[in-house]
């Protein structure tokens, strides 16, 4: 199990839904052809390393940002400005992530080292305004951004729909399915590095310092600069996880790559998956993004029948741009009831 | 807790003065720049009542952090509501609002105030019962608890009165402006900064000066002493709580009276100028608040009449000033 790092799933329920999870994602062209179900696959795949990196930070180090979507976006933005600017090459893509990923990061420094000397929750809050000023700053910016109608862009040809490869198993291969190859096989990768960074000594000394910071310090760890570190990691996964979906979508704007909601939304899927363990990342995320996709159609519906049978404040509260509300409800009863999350479930009725 | 506090005759704390004089270095170093007085002292003077009403909010928020070590990302959703209460209240007292006495004016503008002000107490009262309590002294928890109660407030809001701005102004006797020779000042606004100078003032005196506020700064030091001595703390503690929430809810009502709307959407933005207020200020402290909401309204006018596209960052760039200079803020609690 030298690929996961020595940090094998424990029990057999989870061991049993992640084989689940990470089967259907690799065989998703094959087992679930359309266009909807496969876009909503890539999604589960960027939304496990992003909210993977972001449990590094919340449920290894003990530290809330609210900037992980920032980053995100920068990775977002690099590629697809590169890629809009440059035109559509390799080169493009390395050379736009490359500069998304060293932004982010250089910034998480910045940020780490501004806030984290004192208090941690002094970090959540800065991270909160740099995150919102980002926001209206990519708003504003349109000359370079494009601004709230954000950039559409294209790719190289390989990975576009009318690059065909012929059939497999009845199902047309073409460029898209080579794109979420790209997406998950990168996001695979990402995630087992991630795994290894929270089993390494340093990662063992981060839940040191979240358990006990002062007690971490006398130790002779250095709290700011392992947590400023973890910061730096955390930002440019989430910088990959943003590059790789700007290249999957075709387009960059503030409602996919920087809008608060996906911060919400990360922040559910770490909590609900269970923090402190990366399986929980991806189970969250897929548990996520599947229920965003159809349940929440489904209570659409049932906000309709509301509004028939002349219900207005029920059909209001059911209407589906209200599923944010239903999140925070969810989001809070997991951190009373079920502080580990899905995957605490699992492995506790082993 | 440290060994200065021990000592058998307390030395007088030490005031630093600089930190404090930090808007007045800023307004002269600005100065120049302006170029004609009059422009100046209109920026400056729209930037204190600005800031007056910026500290209404952020003090609710440094009180419950200082006082109860709680830091409530749901302050923010407090605001938002107090200004929808206060719309509730001021649209059926439209008459009184546009009538030409002065009293019914003062009238409906209070009442709506104080509806903000007392609701949004009663919703810090269920907000803390029912989330904060089982989080105390955690503040990973905390934050995330209060962020879950936010969105949920929040998005209640959008449900209830919908995504659209609600149009809301101040009754007839506050609008236009006063005039002395060319500098201008909107009476509205010198209105906010009676209201909260009137907050800062009453919440110094209640702090420092009552026996109420030395039970609950005796409680922040130790608080099984001051159980042991036959106190409820956990009363206090609620009370310190829902007078933050009804100092968010004034604020935000204050707030939309000055913007003319009202939107579920306030609390998020309001939420982070009040954040970096707190930061500027230091964590817990009332008086760094104060100057800290001062200092970044004085930017935000000056920096919007100077450099309108700087505008946006200027109160990014004065908390990163600020925090490298000094860490914790101008005015840390010590201790903590």
């Amino acid at each position: 199990m030298n690929i996961l790092s020595h940090d094998a799933p424990r029990g057999w329920r989870l061991r049993v839904v992640l084989v689940a999870v990470v089967t259907a994602l690799a065989l998703a062209p094959f087992l679930f052809p359309g266009a909807k179900a496969i876009g909503v696959a890539e999604k589960i795949c960027v939304m496990a390393l992003l909210a993977a990196s972001y449990d590094l930070l919340l449920g290894y180090a003990g530290i809330v940002s609210f900037a992980h979507v920032m980053f995100f976006g920068m990775g977002s933005y690099g590629v697809g400005l590169a890629l809009y600017g440059l035109g559509p090459s390799w080169g493009a893509i390395v050379l736009g992530a490359a500069a998304g990923l060293g932004l982010g990061t250089l910034l998480a420094l910045i940020i780490g080292l501004l806030s984290l000397r004192v208090q941690a929750i002094f970090f959540s809050m800065v991270t909160l305004a740099i995150a919102y000023a980002v926001n209206v700053l990519a708003s504003q910016l349109s000359s370079i951004t494009g601004g709230e109608d954000g950039r559409s862009f294209q790719i190289p040809d390989v990975l576009k729909p009318g690059f065909k490869l012929g059939e497999f198993v009845g199902v047309a291969v073409n460029g898209r399915t080579l794109a979420y190859y790209l997406v998950f096989f990168v996001c695979a990768a990402l995630f087992l590095a991630l795994l290894r960074i929270v089993n390494s000594p340093f990662g063992r000394v981060l839940q040191a310092i979240r358990e006990n910071p002062f007690r971490a310090e006398a130790l002779g760890y250095q709290t700011v600069v392992h947590r400023t570190l973890a910061t730096c990691l955390s930002a440019a996964g989430a910088a990959a996880a943003g590059a790789l979906n700007a290249v999957w979508l075709r387009y960059v704007g503030p409602d996919t790559a920087l809008s608060s909601s996906i911060q919400i939304d990360v922040l559910v899927i770490v909590v609900i998956g269970g923090m402190g363990t990366l399986y929980g990342a991806v189970i969250g995320a897929a548990f996520f993004v599947i229920a965003e996709n159809y349940l929440q159609a489904l209570i659409g519906k049932l906000s309709v029948s509301a509004g028939e049978l002349a219900l207005p404040l029920l059909a209001q509260v059911l209407h589906p741009d209200r599923w944010l509300m239903w999140l925070g409800l969810v989001f809070i009863l997991a951190v009373y009831f079920a502080p580990t999350g899905i995957v605490g479930q699992l492995r506790a009725k082993d | 807790m440290s060994a200065a506090d021990t000592g058998a005759a307390l030395p007088r704390a030490k005031i630093e003065w600089l930190p404090a004089l930090t808007p007045l270095l800023v307004a002269l170093l600005v100065a120049p720049f302006v170029g004609s007085f009059s422009t100046f002292a209109t920026l400056t003077l729209a930037g204190l009542a600005m800031g007056m009403m910026i500290f209404t909010m952020a003090s609710g928020l440094t009180l419950a952090f200082g006082l109860m070590d709680v830091l409530n990302f749901g302050h923010g959703a407090f605001i938002a509501f107090g200004a929808y209460i206060a719309t509730l209240v001021a649209l059926p007292l439209t008459g009184w609002a546009q009538s030409d006495s002065l009293a019914l004016n003062f009238a409906a503008f209070l009442l709506a105030l104080a509806a903000a002000a007392a609701v949004s107490a009663v919703l810090g009262y269920a907000f803390e019962r029912v989330l904060i309590v089982p989080a105390y002294g955690q503040h990973l928890k905390q934050i995330l608890i209060t962020i879950g109660g936010s969105i949920v407030i929040e998005q209640l809001l959008y449900a209830l009165f919908g995504p659209a701005p609600i149009p809301i102004s101040p009754p007839a006797a506050f609008r236009g402006s006063f005039t002395f020779g060319e500098i201008a000042l909107e009476k509205y606004r010198a209105l906010a900064m009676m209201v909260g100078l009137i907050i800062f003032v009453g919440q110094l005196l209640v702090l420092n000066r009552t026996k109420l506020g030395l039970l609950i700064r005796a409680g922040v030091e130790n608080r099984e002493m001051v159980e042991a001595l036959g106190y409820r703390i956990d009363r206090l503690f609620i009370g310190v709580f829902m007078a933050s929430a009804a100092l968010a809810g004034l604020g935000g009502a204050l707030w939309s009276f000055y913007r003319g709307q009202v939107q579920a959407s306030m609390g998020a933005e309001l939420l982070v100028l009040v954040f970096i207020v707190i930061i500027i200020g230091g964590l817990g402290s009332v008086g760094g608040c104060f100057i800290a909401s001062i200092l970044v309204a004085l930017i935000a006018n000056y920096a919007g009449f100077l450099a309108p596209k700087l505008a946006l960052v200027s109160n990014i760039l004065a908390m990163v000033l600020v925090l490298l200079w000094r860490p914790r803020g101008l005015y840390p609690l010590s201790g903590r």
